[in-house]
């Protein structure tokens, strides 16, 4: 392809007889080359939502097609949000978001900075770090049911190999106190690349002679960073939360591989709570309720959280 | 070289050199741990304390590919000698090959699902992208807006309704059914990304091929196309990628012919939970690909996993 662009034009030119022709409009061709993407969105997207809303207000059970369906008005989203079971799967949800996002954001933050100091080889290195978060998170998390377990699981024996104890003392998958951690561990192995990609394209976007106007004004390195290096980062950051935060809330093979809600309803968080209620009790109207509820969640505090984005932009 | 204020000192690479490195080493130990085990046979993979030096065995493999049965000691020492390795390995278990397993097959049918879904977003969401790109589209940045937003609902809300329709249009548990919920969601990130690139090619390309007597078509596709080649197949590997590593859609929409390998590769354990060497062999045959393509295309990573939201 060593041929310039004007070249190949010049040479590609059509004979006389297509000129005739002239192919449609531009306006056809936008809604011809728009409309499959459009109808395939809405077929698949859009009418299944609608399905689910109008779902939500019935007693319909998935697993008994032929019984007759009744309207019940707003009660499944009143049951809802008095169901004790709900609130403790989204009080679990938020332990899981919360503490994966601290961990995240400051071990992947640390790394880009780190890899930012342009070390030999920091190019290679970054890709294996990132290998993690490419693989399928329901293999990797079946996976790591291995590495977990008490006394032949690599994690407890290089945990006890460090701190001394017992190998089989302590079940991080087993035991209520350590099963909501355990998913912290293994999410914050998978996606910490992923905040430090971000992070690093903004440590990259901050141009040198900032850093150069600084040093003339005899700032110090400690100031510099906190005056130039997170400013500049923190829209970047804060961009890498609200991925991670949509994407958590809606947490599901991980999780399920891992601890599959358990013990008891410890690490049942909302999607797997839902699954639940979904396909293993066929409770179909009250779990489309639910499902509307988390995605108003999802969608409400995204948006709140994109205000307050942009606002950071535009200091 | 020239001098530089900003430039790190060479103590500061040094350190922050060691300090990625041993994060990075950690962080590979469960990869290299599943690679391992893999060439395990099942005792040693279960053995205190867990094994790092041990002599590799492709037991692992034969039980991924196999299902074998129980015989007595006496009918063992009456079949003919075995044939090939994997019905020496599994002899000396008491046990013979009774047929192939069902591991190649959820292999294929990711491959299958994976290629057709990645080829079809592909497809119309480079068409979608260069409209939006190149067109005055009524509502276009609402469009973009609302196509980006299906990606924030949790798969399982989406799930129960698709699982009713598929089950009225029989398309539960098939290759297209599949395919086409997969590029349902894919195409979201397809559009948005192929969008991005194409804007950045520059129209006066189009505009010189439109006035040499090309049709807008002609001009999409002989001038358009190749410049936006790169673009398109970085977006083909992610588009892929998600296909491969879905779950919560496989798991509740497939159970026979159109299963993909996520949701069968914790089913190898087997009773009694011993055989992780066949999970590990299976996981690994998995997720060799994609770290491979990871590999290679890392200068195209960033744009695809952040949706186009940070450019180099």
């Amino acid at each position: 392809m060593t041929q310039t662009l004007p070249d190949r034009a010049a040479q590609a030119t059509p004979p006389k007889v297509a000129r005739k022709i002239k192919g449609l409009s531009d306006r056809a061709i936008a809604w011809i080359f728009v409309g499959p993407t459009i109808f395939l969105l809405l077929a698949i997207n859009i009418f299944p939502l609608i399905w689910t809303i109008n779902l939500s207000f019935t007693n319909f059970k998935a697993n008994r097609t032929n019984r007759a369906v009744e309207y019940i008005g707003t009660r499944n989203y009143e049951r809802i949000l008095t169901d004790s079971d709900i609130w403790l799967s989204m009080q679990a949800t938020a332990h899981f978001l919360i503490w994966t996002i601290v961990f995240q954001v400051l071990i992947g933050f640390t790394l880009a900075w780190l890899i930012n100091k342009k070390f030999r080889g920091n190019d290679l290195w970054t890709t294996i770090i990132v290998l993690p978060m490419m693989l399928s998170p329901a293999v990797v998390g079946n996976f790591w049911t291995f590495l977990y377990q008490p006394q032949i699981g690599l994690f407890n024996y290089v945990i006890t190999f460090f701190t001394g104890g017992d190998p089989s003392g302590f079940q991080m998958l087993g035991s209520v106190d350590l099963a909501p951690w355990s998913i912290v561990i293994v999410d914050t192995w998978m996606w910490t690349p992923f905040v430090m990609l971000i992070c690093l394209a903004g440590l990259r976007s901050i141009p040198d002679y900032i850093y150069e106007a600084a040093e003339i004004d005899r700032a110090s390195k400690l100031r510099q960073f906190f005056t130039i290096t997170i400013p500049m980062v923190l829209p970047f950051l804060m961009l890498a939360v609200l991925f991670r935060g949509i994407e958590n809330f809606k947490m599901f093979d991980l999780v399920v591989q891992l601890t599959g809600g358990g013990p008891g309803s410890t690490t049942e968080l909302a999607s797997i709570n839902l699954k639940r209620e979904a396909f293993e009790k066929w409770r179909t109207g009250y779990s489309s309720a639910f499902a509307i509820i988390l995605f108003v969640t999802v969608f409400g505090l995204a948006s709140i959280y994109v205000k307050a984005l942009n606002k950071v932009k535009e200091r | 070289m020239s001098f530089s204020i900003t430039e790190p000192t060479p103590r500061a690479k040094w350190i922050s050199g060691t300090l990625v490195i041993t994060y990075a080493l950690i962080t590979l130990i469960p990869l290299v741990w599943i690679f391992m085990t893999g060439f395990k046979t099942p005792p040693d993979s279960i053995s205190y304390p867990p094994k790092v030096f041990y002599e590799p065995s492709l037991e692992g493999y034969v039980n991924l590919f196999t299902t074998r049965t129980r015989v007595s000691p006496e009918a063992l020492d009456a079949l003919p000698p075995p044939a090939n390795f994997a019905e020496e390995i599994v002899r000396n278990r008491n046990m013979v090959i009774a047929g192939p397993s069902k591991f190649g097959e959820r292999f294929m049918n990711s491959v299958i699902i994976g290629f057709g879904s990645t080829f079809l977003s592909i497809f119309l969401g480079t068409l979608a992208a260069y409209a939006f790109s190149r067109f005055k589209i009524p509502l276009a940045d609402d469009l973009l807006f609302f196509i980006l937003s299906t990606r924030m609902m949790p798969p399982i809300a989406v799930a129960i309704p698709i699982f009713l329709m598929y089950r009225n249009l029989g398309l539960s548990d098939t290759h297209l059914g599949m395919i086409l919920l997969y590029t349902a969601v894919n195409i979201s990130l397809a559009v948005w990304l192929l969008k991005g690139f194409i804007d950045e090619i520059p129209r006066e390309y189009e505009e010189a091929a439109l006035i040499d007597g090309y049709t807008r078509f002609q001009a999409f596709y002989k001038v358009v196309l190749p410049q936006a080649a790169t673009g398109i197949a970085s977006t083909a590997i992610f588009c892929l990628i998600f296909a491969w590593n879905e779950y919560a859609f496989a798991v509740l929409l497939t159970s026979g012919t159109a299963q993909t390998a996520p949701p069968f590769i914790p089913t190898i354990i087997g009773v009694g939970g011993l055989d992780w060497p066949a999970v590990a062999a299976g996981a690994t045959i998995f997720l060799l690909p994609v770290m491979i393509f990871t590999i290679l295309l890392r200068k195209h990573l960033l744009r695809g996993i952040t949706f186009g939201a940070v450019r180099k």
